[in-house]
């Protein structure tokens, strides 16, 4: 029994070591998102992350330390994510934070990243917040913002004939400032169109029935759509029977994203101008190197999710490489003006805002074997679409 | 014209389903008094097989025949858990069922997404309703035709089944009084079995028959349920008519209202319902609860204070706990503060629930309205950190004053369903005004001052705010305005008799929980550097009443450790696990079986169980006593 005891400590001292060892050897980053609240996105941005991870080691790491992501659950809610900070910084000493998918988680760990000298990516919060009136100097953002994508959007919305605009939006952050943004921008290169009607469910309850009708009753020439998942389905659905859709141009936010598009099969509206992730059509040398190498690791093909989480651990080992240093100062130092290869092309972390100029596809919604797919689709670049530096240094906080 | 007509079938096809739903959960309350969370998760689960069913079996028999077979399927689940769980708890206080659903509800939302996959899956059209009907212009999806028949078809066989069978006598007799129905000898089990099966039966073909609408996804019960509470409380507990009328009242508001207040969908249930119930306190066709016949003394262990060596034990545990900072790291230290504001805002629950007998759905409000006290004070004002911890829950005590007058004139679910409309609007407040709240992305940048900042000072802070809550809500517990307080759960009539003025002393409590209430929500703010809407939301509300329940109703502090235990254990497993929902949902489940009275209580009456025995104390009188319950 004693012999035993001893044993048992020794293994526990030699484990102990070991972690010891390990960690002179290893480089951490922290990642947190919302797996279990959004697990249509998250699930395959994690197999993203997952793979960016693989490949990095086996390319020799960081400087020849080993790269190792923690990642945690922050169960959708802002304050949990702190928690989950919290742990990653006090008790993993991580090199830095990443990730994050809802407005407001970023913005709370974008805070709590400035209030701690912490350096965090922004992986997909879309909010035009964590860049410009809530930005810090602390917090990076990888993929385009809610701006961007609506002035993508708009470029093609406004060659559109279509003059009585109509808009269905979750009611939300994102959904008012998809909303707003949209309107702006487009009301500046078509002044004559008309805003006749808007809506705004609750996310998550859309109520498809009576907003569908009501939409229809304002009769627009063309509908702007900000809601996705659940209440994209249930929109659709209600549309197409009762003929919304029909002869009305549409643009839609996010809606070519594979997570978004693919649960809608053989009812996928044809002819919608989307944001999204044509995986299937795009050519380039590095979108296909990242396409066989994620297709051989999960037998899956992957969602737009799965590209962020890639390239969000892909440009923080870049930026990690860069500092030669786990100092939030000189991490800063490294990313701003950084440029990383993609799998949409070069992408660089702007000085300016610390905005990445990560782009997005935008094309139209087709049916192909019962499914639905992006068509005609172009890469446009982030930083075609950003505002004038000027108009940036309005929108700023200085650190 | 045409338009408005079609907008309001539009509306009635909503209130079928949501009717389905609704007329399930109000029999299974009516009968069993279970306030049953898990009913959005097998909504969810009918939703779910009936997706399976259908895409393997084609023909208009596969997919009618799979809606009919995933309710069967999912009413069996039911029956199975009705048996192998609740059944052992009915005799457990008020509200205890309550936790043991809510674990559920977690265990299933893990467990759709283990067996169906993260994706949102995207049903079948039902054979034979896939297109429109043409009415004078206005396309109307000929399978909501087919629900706004259905309703009223439900409707009357349920009413069949209520009026005309021997069956149904027995559920209506159970509903008014089923300590009578016990009395005369009907086998309740078997009723209470077959209630629930009915019910679930109910959820489950309501959620297949969404199907064709709608995206099955992993989030769809909590979409359903608290709305589905709301309208069994407006159309009144217990009645099937009331359920249906509320449903299409709620419908038919959210279609024309949508029109005028785009905006309106977030709360308009909530709106209607606190209308609805502080005009009618019964809601629309309920009937006023007859008084509760238990007398409560007999399951209570009678509540003394501390005794002096009880004393000293609380003061060492609070010495041990003071002691964390120089063994631990920085991590513990936060979390450790966490679990401290939660003990805070569990205690002022708990007073509320076990002095005052009123428990509340909405005590998150307080907590919120704290911790907004705080940022706009801090934020706007610049007022400093102390003035802002004092200030700060100031907003909590005129919530609690305002929302608490009307809410101490009713009682039961009710009162718990009213606070939960007050603190469902002043959500719905923080989240619409974005120029004052922030809206959903919160205020940021409420840090604590230097003095507080490190962890450790800020964990000294929390426990000793924490440690001084506890101690005031025990010091007026055995206080002359406890006693009254007690006095008025125990018995209205009686206390009233004695010149007790019932609704001054219960509004009072109220005022003093959403106090203490605010003042961990002010400390919270402090904490996470941030304020959102989050804050004041159901889920924080639920939490609160889970951790009361986890503790004991029936004891003066149990709270205390219901909040640790919980806290502690969710932040650790989210931490740990993938499947934190699935693991704590069953460790919940776990708890409720084994501690039936909560963690204290049941430790409480193991020890006082002993202690009578072994002061040979007459063993048999007492147990007597407790089986007479």
């Amino acid at each position: 029994m004693r012999n035993y005891l001893i044993g048992a400590g020794l293994a526990v001292l030699v484990a102990g070591m070991a972690d010891a060892a390990m960690a002179q050897s290893e480089i951490k980053i922290g990642e947190i998102n919302s797996y279990s609240l959004l697990p249509a996105f998250t699930e395959p941005y994690r197999k993203g992350w997952q793979l960016a991870v693989e490949e990095i080691n086996a390319a020799g790491g960081i400087n020849g330390k080993k790269l190792v992501v923690i990642s945690k659950d922050d169960n959708g809610k802002p304050a949990d994510a702190q928690t989950a900070a919290n742990e990653l910084v006090s008790s993993e000493n991580v090199a830095m934070l990443a990730g994050t998918f809802l407005s407001n988680i970023g913005l709370a760990v974008s805070d709590f990243a400035n209030q701690k000298k912490v350096f965090f990516l922004a992986a997909e919060p879309l909010t035009d917040a964590i860049t410009w009136s809530k930005g810090n100097r602390y917090t990076f953002r990888l993929r385009p913002s809610n701006y961007m994508q609506a002035a993508m959007l708009v470029e093609a919305a406004a060659k559109l004939p279509a003059k009585r605009w109509a808009t269905i939006a979750p009611n939300y952050e994102y959904g008012q400032s998809a909303v707003a943004v949209f309107k702006k921008l487009m009301s500046e290169k078509r002044p004559d169109i008309q805003w006749v009607d808007e809506q705004w469910p609750p996310q998550g309850k859309i109520d498809a029935g009576p907003v569908v009708q009501a939409v229809a009753a304002a009769n627009p020439e063309a509908i702007l759509n900000v809601t996705f998942g659940a209440d994209l389905v249930k929109l659709v659905r209600e549309g197409n029977t009762r003929g919304l859709f029909k002869d009305r141009a549409v643009v839609s936010f996010l809606t070519g994203e594979p997570e978004y598009l693919d649960p809608l099969k053989d009812e996928t509206p044809e002819g919608w101008i989307v944001t999204g992730y044509p995986w299937y059509a795009i050519k380039t040398p590095e979108h296909e190197a990242f396409l066989k190498a994620y297709q051989a690791k999960f037998k899956d093909y992957p969602r737009l999710g799965s590209i962020v989480g890639y390239q969000t651990i892909k440009s923080a080992a870049a930026i990690l490489i860069k500092a030669h240093s786990t100092d939030p100062e000189k991490l800063i130092a490294a990313t701003e003006g950084l440029s990383v290869s993609s799998p949409f092309g070069e992408i660089t972390f702007r000085k300016i805002d610390h905005q990445s100029t990560l782009g997005a596809f935008v094309g139209k919604t087709a049916l192909k074997d019962g499914k639905g797919v992006m068509v005609e689709s172009s890469y446009k670049k982030g930083s075609d679409y950003l505002p004038g530096d000027a108009e940036i240094e309005k929108l700023r906080p200085k650190d | 014209m045409a338009f408005y007509i079609a907008q309001f079938l539009t509306g009635l096809a909503s209130a079928a389903s949501l009717f389905l739903v609704a007329s399930g959960l109000s029999i299974i309350f009516g009968v069993t008094r279970i306030v049953n969370f898990a009913h959005g998760a097998f909504y969810m689960l009918g939703a779910y097989i009936a997706f399976t069913l259908t895409e393997r079996f084609s023909g208009a028999l596969g997919f009618w025949g799979g809606i009919f077979v995933a309710a069967l399927v999912v009413a069996v689940v039911g029956v199975l858990v009705e048996m192998v769980l609740l059944r052992r708890i009915y005799h457990s206080p008020e509200l205890f069922q309550l936790l043991a659903t809510f674990g559920l509800t977690l265990m299933v939302q893990d467990i759709v997404v283990l067996i169906w996959g993260p994706s949102d899956l995207l049903g079948r059209r039902a054979p034979g309703f896939k297109g429109a009907v043409d009415f004078f212009g206005q396309n109307i999806p000929s399978y909501d035709l087919f629900l706004i028949v259905l309703g009223p078809v439900v409707l009357g066989i349920l009413w069949l089944l209520f009026q005309r069978t021997r069956w149904g006598i027995l559920v209506r007799a159970a509903t008014q009084d089923r300590d009578m129905v016990a009395a005369l000898g009907v086998n309740q089990k078997w009723l209470f079995t077959s209630v629930f099966a009915v019910g679930v039966f109910l959820a489950a073909l309501g959620g297949a028959l969404q199907i064709p609408r709608d995206a099955v996804h992993h989030a769809m019960d909590l979409r359903i349920i608290v709305e589905v509470f709301v309208v069994v409380v407006i159309g009144g507990l217990g009645s099937i008519i009331g359920a249906f009328v509320a449903a299409v009242l709620v419908s038919e508001l959210n279609a024309f209202g949508i029109l005028i207040f785009p905006k309106i969908s977030i709360i308009l249930v909530f709106l209607v319902m606190a209308v609805v119930l502080i005009v009618r306190p019964w809601g629309l066709f309920g009937k006023p609860e007859a008084p509760a016949r238990r007398t409560p003394g007999l399951t209570v262990n009678p509540w003394r204070p501390l005794t002096s060596n009880e004393r000293l034990a609380a003061i060492a545990m609070l010495i041990v706990a003071a002691a964390l900072p120089f063994f631990s790291g920085n991590y513990a230290l936060t979390v450790g503060s966490e679990i401290a504001i939660f003990v805070i805002f569990a205690v002022s629950l708990h007073f509320l629930m076990s002095v005052g007998g009123l428990a509340s759905f909405g005590h998150a409000a307080y907590f919120g309205l704290g911790a907004y006290g705080v940022a706009f004070l801090a934020k706007l004002a610049g007022l400093p950190m102390i003035a802002c911890l004092l200030l700060g829950p100031l907003l909590g005590l005129f919530g609690a004053a305002v929302f608490g007058f009307f809410a101490v004139q009713l009682s039961g679910v009710y009162f718990a369903m009213l606070t939960l409309a007050f603190a469902q609007i002043v959500w719905s407040i923080a989240f619409q005004w974005v120029a004052v709240t922030g809206g959903d992305n919160g205020i940021l940048g409420v840090w604590p001052e230097k003095w507080a900042a490190s962890p450790s000072h800020f964990y000294w802070l929390s426990l000793g705010i924490a440690a001084l809550a506890v101690l005031i809500l025990r010091i007026i517990v055995f206080s002359p305005f406890g006693f009254a307080l007690r006095a008025t759960r125990d018995s209205p009539l009686r206390s009233e008799a004695i010149g007790i003025n019932c609704k001054r002393i219960q509004w009072t409590a109220f005022v003093i929980a959403g106090t203490v209430a605010g003042l961990a929500g002010a400390l919270f703010a402090y904490l996470k550097g941030s304020v959102f809407p989050d804050n004041m939301g159901i889920s924080l509300s639920v939490d609160a009443l889970v951790m009361v329940l986890l503790g004991g109703v029936e004891t003066v502090s149990g709270a205390v450790v219901g909040a640790i235990v919980y806290k502690a254990l969710n932040i650790w497993l989210v931490s740990q696990t993938d499947w934190s929902k699935l693991v704590l949902g069953a460790f919940i489940v776990l708890i409720v079986v084994a501690f039936p009275k909560g963690i204290v209580g049941t430790l409480e009456s193991i020890i006082s169980r002993r202690r009578k025995s072994s002061s040979s104390n007459s063993p048999l009188l007492t147990s007597r006593i407790e089986t007479a319950e």
